[in-house]
């Protein structure tokens, strides 16, 4: 086959190194990965020159994300973290045994790096802990690390979304992975206080869980003072925005929290 | 690791002001080959810490870059950028460890990987996952 017709390369499974304490590539990191494959001629575009993932796990979605923009991309270089040491060194084996490089850190969410590479993240990818359990499960040293959310699964997640907004450059996009019950629509819209537009990349239903990939990217036309419309007719942002909550809205919510 | 994520750290530490840069202490030090980007390296000039850089060269090992901050016209030069690539991207620490510059606490750096985790009392309370998430 012509290599202009092979289809991109991503992390294959067989060469993802495993660890006891470490998650193992599963629907919410391949949802991760199709978003990204989905909008690989955007990213390539893009050109982001520093890339980074926080919450790396085995290293499927990092690997992946180096692949997918490959040697188009020679400009990108990558950053990964995790809180958990053995995911950290697992993620060091899935990359090498794809021959690709990352800057790897454990660390808590990004500590460390927060004030010297402020503003210079031009692509992050996030598959946070998302699933919703009790608070005291949040943030353990092992394997409940990668997936336990806390309340509405949204403990570690709120205080992701901050420093990723200090990490993305004026250009930055940012890829994260939200279940239904985080209630993505109310974390669009506190994005959008921020000046964040939002788009649903990928959204899946698995037997258990309903997953949204929704792309957040610094929108110039939005304004940040406050949530009121000063003129009557909306812009096409906020029209955008309103068609975002209300495809959410539809899709995803079986119970709906007031 | 390299000398461009070196050149990005900061000691985390709850009440530490001036955590940058974090001294290394080297037991070995890898050299591993990156394509030249030329783009790439010109862009990262100007949001480098170039004494950090160039002290943290030297104490892997390589010598060969300017002491003080270069004028911007050494970016016409294909050798200064070829030595600028080599330290900030080709050098790795793979074992030793990063030190804060105002506690003297020791980050470890492992198989190329630094652990910048925090010891429950070391930490800012607003930076922590969970008062639960404390090491082992």
């Amino acid at each position: 086959m012509p290599a202009e017709t092979m289809p991109p390369r991503i992390a294959q499974i067989r060469l993802v190194s495993s660890h006891p304490q470490v998650y193992s590539p599963c629907d919410d990191s391949f949802a991760l990965v199709d978003a990204l494959l989905a909008d690989r001629t955007k990213l390539l575009d893009h050109h982001p020159s520093i890339c980074m993932e926080i919450g790396t796990g085995s290293g499927y979605v990092i690997t992946s994300l180096a692949l997918i923009l490959g040697s188009e991309s020679k400009n990108a270089h990558y950053f990964a973290t995790d809180m958990n040491p053995h995911a950290t060194t697992v993620t060091r084996e899935t990359l090498e045994a794809h021959g690709v490089h990352a800057e790897l850190l454990t660390t808590n969410i990004a500590s460390g790096l927060e004030k010297r590479l402020s503003g210079m993240v031009d692509l992050m990818v996030i598959n946070p802990p998302y699933v919703p359990t009790p608070e005291d499960e949040v943030g353990g040293s092992g394997l409940s690390s990668a997936w336990a959310g806390g309340e509405n699964g949204r403990t570690v997640i709120d205080k992701i979304l901050p420093v990723a907004d200090s990490l993305l450059s004026e250009k930055g996009w940012l890829y994260m992975l939200f279940l239904a019950e985080n209630d993505p629509s109310h974390i669009c819209l506190q994005m959008r206080d921020k000046g964040y537009g939002a788009k649903i990349i990928v959204q899946r239903s698995t037997g258990e869980e309903t997953l949204h990939v929704i792309k957040f990217w610094r929108d110039p036309d939005i304004q940040m003072e406050g949530n009121e419309v000063v003129s009557g007719a909306k812009t096409a942002p906020q029209r955008g925005f309103d068609f975002l909550r209300s495809q959410i809205s539809r899709l995803s919510f079986r119970e709906t929290r007031q | 690791m390299r000398l461009l994520t070196h050149n990005m750290l900061s000691s985390n530490i709850k009440g530490v002001i001036n955590g940058f840069p974090l001294r290394i202490e080297a037991e070995k030090v890898v050299i591993k080959e990156v394509d030249f980007n030329p783009d790439f390296i010109k862009n990262m000039f100007s949001k480098i810490d170039w004494k950090a850089l160039a002290d943290a060269s030297k104490i892997m090992g390589y010598a060969e870059l300017p002491e003080e901050v270069p004028d911007h016209s050494v970016l016409d030069s294909d050798e200064f950028l070829q030595k600028f690539h080599h330290a900030l991207l080709q050098l790795h620490l793979e074992e030793g460890a990063l030190v804060c510059p105002e506690t003297g606490r020791r980050f470890p750096v492992n198989k190329g990987i630094p652990n910048m985790l925090l010891h429950e009392d070391e930490m800012n309370l607003d930076a922590t996952c969970t008062s639960s998430a404390s090491n082992p």
